[in-house]
């Protein structure tokens, strides 16, 4: 009788994907390990999305990315607003600043349409300025895109975690995988710093370095080659400016610099597309927030008068491949899920219900637990919803939602105690911030930075 | 008649203090922190209080004697406690432990101070790494938490609460490997730079621009950039410190719908302190950066007055005349001048430039007609230069805006 393996499921990388596969496994009578080498899911790639919730219009007609993310769309719009992850229905303008552009727009209609988005618009330039007064002068049309919108890249991943979670799912965080090989008997064998953990299923979701583990195994075929987004984000003064989403139209290399609320009440502006060889390498850079300014400046230029709350930059896992790199070796319980670019987020549980369904068709057992998870919700982080300050029958119940700790985002201290408690707990500054918005506003920690620095350190000891 | 005062800092303990003196029935103090007192609290240096209570105290003693003065007088200070909701012309609306409430009191102070713009709002590029500061983080960590800071640290900026920030990091456990500015000179007193220098060894690299942080999960290296010869460098530290470079806290004054002075970014004011909303009145440094906390109490003594007389039935002023600074003047202080406003807080207007220059001459003109034109004391950016307020006499209320310039450097 051979030793016994420690779990059935691994699965290697937290980030907004891989947390969407331990989600959707756990539902089943499977024992699922989910393991990160950073401090926190969804702290890496994920947390510096672009966060928008797209319907895919614009992908390569025939992909598999253009099929998981229309999928996608549909299920994370649902789920979101079931379990409270942010969404905002705004919309989107699609704007040509030029004849070349313009002359682009019935190519994406009729791409759009291949993807299955029926409902774009082509929208004049006297309705474009009607709808968004604010953009610069020089705008020649554009396309009305209904059914784009935003969605909060911080919940998402925390969600999906927090349900696997509950259903059982062993998470360990700071835990990078060092290497990985086949057993003999089958199964895998992962190498962790408080050593190997054997599974009878390996799904990578390693991101970034998702080329490197499907190399361990024995594969050669695609390359990731880290992609930078920089991204500002400005004051909420300057909410007010733009009511939707402002796209580019895209050309083959980037979809262009985009303007957009954000889930969180502040206006981005961004990202830049920057091919690097580091994987490491998230600085932001005086040539990429030049290049915003600039951007910026073109588009929306009242926008560039309001004080910028943050500058980050984010690495999206491009290959040389144009769509995503998912292949699921059935019979030997391999799913490689790699190159998911920024796209991800928005097809995350489509992502995993297309490698629940691989895996199964290659044998691998799907039943489904006997009671449903139980019933959660996300603390709600989004503007467009009620958040604690506002709920007097909380604050008459528990007076820590009454107490404001951080000025600018309006998060109480009830709110803190919470993120410090949670079922996935956070456990450093970056972590309070995705899962509060504690310190992510205007003073960025003037007023806040010492208390909530106190409070982690008491929660740690 | 109810007045409520925003903020419990030195202005808004100043004015609550005031109008007790005056006698308004009922003053409320709402503060969104747990203690009022403001920046002073951590503020533990010496040199509060000389202008206003005619004595030297520390910071936390100035804070804590100013509460005691409001309390004994009678205002009721209310801590913990944000406005959370403000529109041009609905009541305030408040969140605390106790719950929400909306209230409409008679007349306003708005006294909700600034900070310090933060290193994202400079646009400094790099990685984010923890051990980024500004002045008034470092200051609660260390005198409010008792925390260590870090080993070696950076001070961005060379001006008066820059050296508060050395003094705060010597505390703190850290040691400042220099402080770096944009200008060709430090802005506060020989003094406190000749004790810099002597006593922390903290080289003052004048014309230098911090360009890039680096290091993960903490800073490493901070890169520095000559803005004379271009050449960069690096210097290796674990803390930055972004000192100075005041923004006022004018969030509520927008929702509120106050029109801001594009200069100091504060509500606009005419000299009784008075904003562009009836019965709303302006004080503080959220008029425009920092002062010390001494002329911010004087400026909350002052908008008092206006608001006794909002009390007393007095009328609001119609809009009157914006006084607008050409660069590189930053700004003036008061900045709308109103028939019948009275003297301007301490009897002059305060004025800023974002160069330095030596006694340089100031030309006060509206609608091409010259008003006045002397020489000044020297400006230093960062320090007001007092401008006396005899001009407002002949400035036409009906005229165009009335604008101030450098006409010559001295």
């Amino acid at each position: 009788m051979p030793e016994p393996l420690d779990t059935d499921v691994a699965i290697v990388g937290a980030g907004v994907v891989g947390c969407a596969i331990a989600r959707e496994l756990t539902r089943f009578e499977l024992r699922v390990t989910l393991l990160e080498a950073g401090p926190d899911v969804g702290a890496g790639t994920s947390k510096a999305n672009t966060a928008l919730l797209h319907t895919g219009f614009d992908a390569k007609p025939g992909t598999l990315e253009a099929r998981l993310l229309a999928r996608g769309y549909e299920l994370l719009g649902e789920y979101a607003e079931r379990v409270g992850i942010p969404v905002e229905r705004t919309g989107a303008l699609l704007v040509a600043w030029n004849d070349e552009q313009l002359a682009e727009l019935p190519g994406i209609v009729e791409r759009a349409r291949a993807n299955g988005s029926t409902d774009l618009r082509e929208v004049g330039v006297d309705e474009l300025y009607r709808r968004e007064p604010h953009l610069g002068p020089g705008a020649r049309g554009g396309l009305e895109v209904p059914r784009e919108g935003l969605v909060c890249p911080f919940t998402t991943p925390l969600a999906y975690a927090t349900e696997a979670v509950l259903a059982g799912c062993d998470l360990r965080r700071s835990s990078p995988v060092s290497s990985v090989s086949r057993m003999e008997r089958g199964g895998f064998r992962l190498e962790l710093p408080g050593g190997a953990l054997s599974a009878r299923y390996l799904v990578n979701a390693a991101g970034l370095h998702s080329d490197e583990l499907d190399r361990m195994l024995g594969h050669d075929r695609f390359t990731v080659t880290p992609r930078r987004g920089e991204l500002i984000v400005f004051d909420k003064l300057a909410r007010p400016l733009v009511s939707q989403i402002v796209l580019a139209v895209p050309t083959k290399v980037t979809k262009g610099v985009l303007i957009a609320p954000t889930v969180f009440g502040n206006v981005m502006l961004g990202p830049t597309a920057e091919d690097l060889e580091r994987k490491d390498d998230t600085e932001s850079t005086r040539s990429g927030i030049d290049y915003l300014r600039a951007e910026g400046a073109r588009i929306m230029p009242e926008l560039l008068e309001h004080e910028v709350t943050a500058v980050y930059a984010g690495l999206r896992a491009a290959t040389e491949h144009p769509d995503y790199q998912l292949t699921v070796h059935a019979p030997e319980g391999y799913a490689c899920v790699g190159g998911i670019r920024s796209t991800g987020l928005s097809a995350s549980m489509a992502i995993a219900e297309h490698v629940r369904d691989e895996l199964g068709a290659g044998g691998m057992p799907l039943e489904p637990k006997p009671a449903a998870t139980a019933e959660f919700r996300m603390p709600n982080i989004g503007e467009a919803f009620e958040r604690p300050y506002q709920r007097r029958e909380l604050i008459e119940r528990d007076p820590e939602y009454g107490s404001i700790v951080c000025f600018c985002e309006r998060v109480t201290h009830g709110e803190v105690r919470d993120a410090l408690e949670a079922t996935v707990p956070a456990t450093d500054l970056d972590g309070l911030r995705r899962r509060t918005r504690a310190h992510m506003g205007r003073c960025q920690g003037f007023f806040c930075g010492a208390e909530l620095a106190a409070r982690l350190d008491e929660s740690a000891r | 008649m109810t007045v409520v005062v925003i903020g419990a800092g030195p202005a808004g303990l100043a004015a609550a203090l005031e109008l007790r003196r005056r006698g308004t029935t009922d003053v409320v103090v709402i503060d969104r922190e747990s203690e009022v007192g403001g920046i002073p609290r951590h503020a533990k240096h010496q040199g509060f209080g000389l202008r206003d209570l005619r004595r030297p105290l520390s910071g936390p003693a100035y804070a804590r004697r100013y509460a005691a003065l409001a309390a004994s007088a009678g205002a009721e200070l209310r801590t913990d406690t944000m406005v959370t909701g403000w529109s041009p012309d609905g009541p305030l609306e408040l969140t605390g432990p106790r719950g929400t409430e909306t209230i409409e009191p008679d007349a306003l102070i708005l006294a909700t101070g600034c900070r310090e713009r933060p290193r994202s709002a400079r646009l400094v590029p790099g990685s984010r790494p923890e051990g980024v500061m500004t002045t008034g983080t470092l200051q609660q960590l260390v005198y409010l938490k008792r925390r260590r800071v870090g080993e070696r640290a950076l001070i961005v900026g060379a001006e008066h609460v820059s050296f508060s920030a050395l003094l705060t990091l010597a505390h703190g456990g850290a040691r400042a490997v220099g402080m770096a500015t944009e200008l060709p000179r430090h802005q506060s007193l020989a003094l406190f730079r000749a004790g810099a220098a002597l006593r922390w060894r903290a080289p003052l690299w004048t014309r230098t621009a911090v360009t890039a942080i680096h290091g993960r999960p903490r800073v490493e290296e901070v890169e520095l950039t000559d803005l004379d010869s271009g050449a960069a460098r690096s210097v290796e530290c674990d803390t930055v410190v972004f000192t100075a470079d005041w923004i006022p806290d004018h969030e509520l004054a927008v929702m509120g719908g106050l029109e801001l002075d594009r200069g100091t970014r504060g509500p606009r004011v005419d000299a009784a302190l008075r904003t562009s909303r009836p019965g709303v009145v302006a004080a503080g440094n959220l008029l425009h950066g920092a002062e010390t906390a001494d002329v911010a109490a004087l400026s909350g003594r002052h908008a008092a007055g206006a608001t006794d007389g909002v009390v007393r039935g007095a009328h609001w002023p119609e809009p009157g005349v914006p006084v607008e600074c050409e660069p590189p003047l930053d700004w003036i202080a008061p900045n709308v001048v109103t028939p019948g406003a009275g003297p301007p807080p301490r009897g002059r207007f305060a004025l800023r430039s974002r160069e330095f220059a030596r006694r340089p001459r100031v030309e006060i003109a509206q609608d091409g007609r010259l008003l006045w034109s002397r020489h000044v004391a020297r400006l230093v950016p960062g320090r007001s230069a007092r401008l006396p307020r005899d001009w407002t006499a002949a400035v036409d209320p009906a005229g165009g805006p009335v604008r101030v310039r450098l006409a010559s450097r001295g």
